[in-house]
């Protein structure tokens, strides 16, 4: 199994380094300090045994990709959404499944507990969540209700001094060793109301979804809740309806958007880095006009995803991006992502479908990004529907 | 423990470099700076690390303009405690030393740390000349350091083995390779880094005793010739007649 050096360097040609701060450069340096001392060596092998490596969630916590912008009094770094973004790309330059986990932690967990939370939620759970020592998951999808999550069927009914939930939920990252569950059920009036699940109460259980061909070195599983008694001071007091989930999903949606350039320039680099070195016909291939065509197309898309997602940050730190923005976002940087990967492994011809390169494991992990947190087709509808204000989709 | 850490910045190892101004000047257009790895990686992570189990305090000083000032948030998460910059370019190392040593006399360091050399200009002069203006010992190139009370144990290199050393504190120390281990630094870091101290002071009166007059860059990679293993006769001949080596 190949564990060559990551000599890993973003392209930048718009100069877009300019636009970030000295700490949002510090930030981004750090993360992909850590990514290459203790992700690129091990994540070919982890993905090829479809383990996630449990010492990673030390490291990340220790970079802050844990809630960064949950305010310190919470543990959080208190950071901005620049920040969060630049912590995700990269991330998933080192693997989408790894930038998956920290996503579901920050946007997918603590946000809603921070945003929607009791005082007494927030303490309890936020700093052990920022520090790792808990690990938590998100059940919003379930097996007969994914792009339509409004008709889910996990409910919840009053039994006085407690709720019992039951019903069952698929495609949860994080699963399988989360401590903790933020779970979104229908109440008695049909109201969809979120509440932390602890492991461990009864008839609580995280069957884990085997056979994956992408995100191989992050867990994924079940939840299942069979007369689980939830207390009632662990629900969330107010909110109610899909906005609760999705103002969430809103969140790691656009961690996504930032995370898919990560993946997007690693192909690139391993690609320009390649076609340089490799010779055919008496010249690198790079020197082919077909190579050229490719790769200048790959850096003008990530180019201008840059830029893009950029503004879009610029937007959120001022609470001003709209949903809308944010699937457009995510829908165009997974795209261009999954679209270089695949003109990458061209160029790394037979040397592309082997653990040698990351290549073929960023192309597997970007057919998940591309379908969760929203697919590729509904984000589409969600601009046509912002733009005509007609739903296409109910 | 009083430490003091001199930190310079130098260009990314992955930087292009080009010259300008007739090839008189170093352009910086572009060009990505960082801490210079000798000052980062094994002079303040082994500073930090004396802090650790001894207590004290490290400050970090620096020779440079504004644009250091992110070069010093980075020394900063690392875990320095404060730091200060002379606010002068760095152009020479007689100028640079006289400008650490004149702080750091009113500091009253315990250990003045500096990397081996900068990865740029490679010249390895500011720890000694440190040294020499305040009359302290100096050991260069040192790839290990201990303490014990005042005295300091080091180690270093020597052609074909090791040589080991001992000092009395207070100590000017270049440091090499193997002092330490780098260290990425943590969120913790980077936000107490916001908050940290750093002092601008003007700088002192020091002459500058060279001047660059211009630079060249080392020859690009040329073809590489293959000559059958058969023909040794043809190998002699183009190392003897073309290459001149032998």
């Amino acid at each position: 199994m190949a564990t060559k050096t990551d000599v890993f360097q973003h392209p930048d040609y718009y100069l877009m380094d300019e636009l970030l701060t000295d700490e949002h450069k510090l930030i981004r340096d750090t993360a992909r300090a850590w990514v290459k001392k203790e992700v690129s060596p091990v994540v070919e092998e982890a993905c090829q045994k479809a383990e996630f490596p449990k010492q990673w969630i030390k490291g990340l916590a220790s970079i802050g990709a844990f809630g960064p912008y949950i305010p310190e009094q919470y543990g959080g770094a208190g950071l901005d959404q620049i920040s969060y973004g630049i912590i995700m790309q990269e991330l998933e330059r080192g693997d989408s499944g790894l930038r998956s986990t920290a996503s579901v932690q920050s946007s997918l967990v603590m946000y809603p507990i921070y945003t929607f939370g009791t005082e007494a939620q927030k303490m309890k759970y936020l700093p052990k969540l920022a520090s790792g020592e808990w690990m938590g998951c998100f059940g919003l999808t379930e097996p007969d209700h994914g792009s339509n999550p409004g008709g889910m069927i996990t409910h919840i009914k009053d039994k006085g001094d407690y709720y019992e939930l039951n019903g069952a939920k698929m495609w949860i990252s994080n699963a399988p060793f989360a401590d903790i569950a933020v779970v979104w059920a229908k109440d008695e009036s049909g109201a969809i109301r979120g509440m932390v699940v602890e492991r461990g109460w009864e008839g609580f259980t995280t069957p884990e979804t085997h056979g994956k061909w992408s995100l191989r070195a992050s867990a994924t599983g079940e939840l299942v809740f069979d007369n689980v008694k939830v207390p009632k001071e662990n629900i969330f007091p107010e909110i109610k309806g899909l906005k609760g989930p999705l103002s969430c999903l809103n969140s790691a949606r656009y961690g996504i958007a930032w995370g898919a350039i990560g993946a997007a320039m690693d192909c690139y680099d391993s690609a320009l880095r390649y076609s340089k070195e490799r010779v055919q016909f008496g010249k690198p291939i790079a020197g082919f006009q077909l190579t050229q065509k490719k790769l200048a197309e790959m850096v003008t898309e990530i180019t201008k995803a840059q830029l893009f997602t950029w503004r879009l940050g610029v937007l959120k730190n001022e609470n001003r991006a709209t949903p809308a923005q944010i699937s457009m976002a995510k829908r165009n940087n997974v795209n261009m992502a999954l679209t270089i990967a695949r003109e990458a492994r061209q160029i790394h011809g037979g040397m592309g479908i082997t653990g040698e390169y990351p290549i073929m494991r960023h192309m597997m992990n970007l057919e998940s990004v591309i379908t969760y947190e929203g697919t590729h087709d509904i984000h589409l509808l969600i601009t046509g529907m912002d733009i005509t204000g007609i739903a296409a989709f109910e | 423990m009083k430490i003091l850490v001199c930190i310079s910045k130098a260009p990314d190892t992955t930087a292009k470099i080009a010259f300008k101004d007739n090839n008189t000047a170093f352009d910086e257009n572009n060009v990505q700076f960082i801490v210079n790895p000798y000052d980062e990686w094994y002079a303040l992570v082994r500073a930090l690390e004396l802090k650790e189990t001894l207590g004290g305090t490290v400050t970090t000083i620096s020779v440079g303009e504004v644009d250091m000032d992110a070069i010093i948030r980075k020394a900063f998460a690392i875990g320095a405690d404060d730091g200060v910059r002379i606010d002068a370019p760095a152009t020479d190392a007689y100028f640079v030393a006289e400008q650490i040593a004149t702080f750091a006399k009113q500091g009253a360091y315990d250990l003045i740390l500096t990397g081996k050399e900068t990865i740029d200009y490679n010249g390895s002069s500011v720890g000694g000349m440190i040294a020499e203006m305040l009359n302290l010992p100096f050991v260069s190139l040192a790839t290990k350091l201990d303490l014990s009370g005042t005295t300091a144990t080091l180690e270093c290199d020597i052609d074909g083995g090791t040589e080991v050393l001992e000092c009395n504190l207070p100590l000017v120390i270049s440091a090499a390779k193997g002092m330490a281990e780098a260290r990425i630094p943590n969120m913790r870091g980077i936000m107490a880094a916001r908050t940290k101290a750093l002092q601008v002071i003007a700088a002192t009166t020091a002459d500058k005793l060279t001047e660059i007059k211009s630079y060249t860059l080392a020859p690009g990679r040329t073809t590489c010739k293959m000559i059958d293993a058969e023909n040794a006769a043809s190998l002699i001949d183009m190392l003897h007649n073309e290459a001149k080596v032998i």
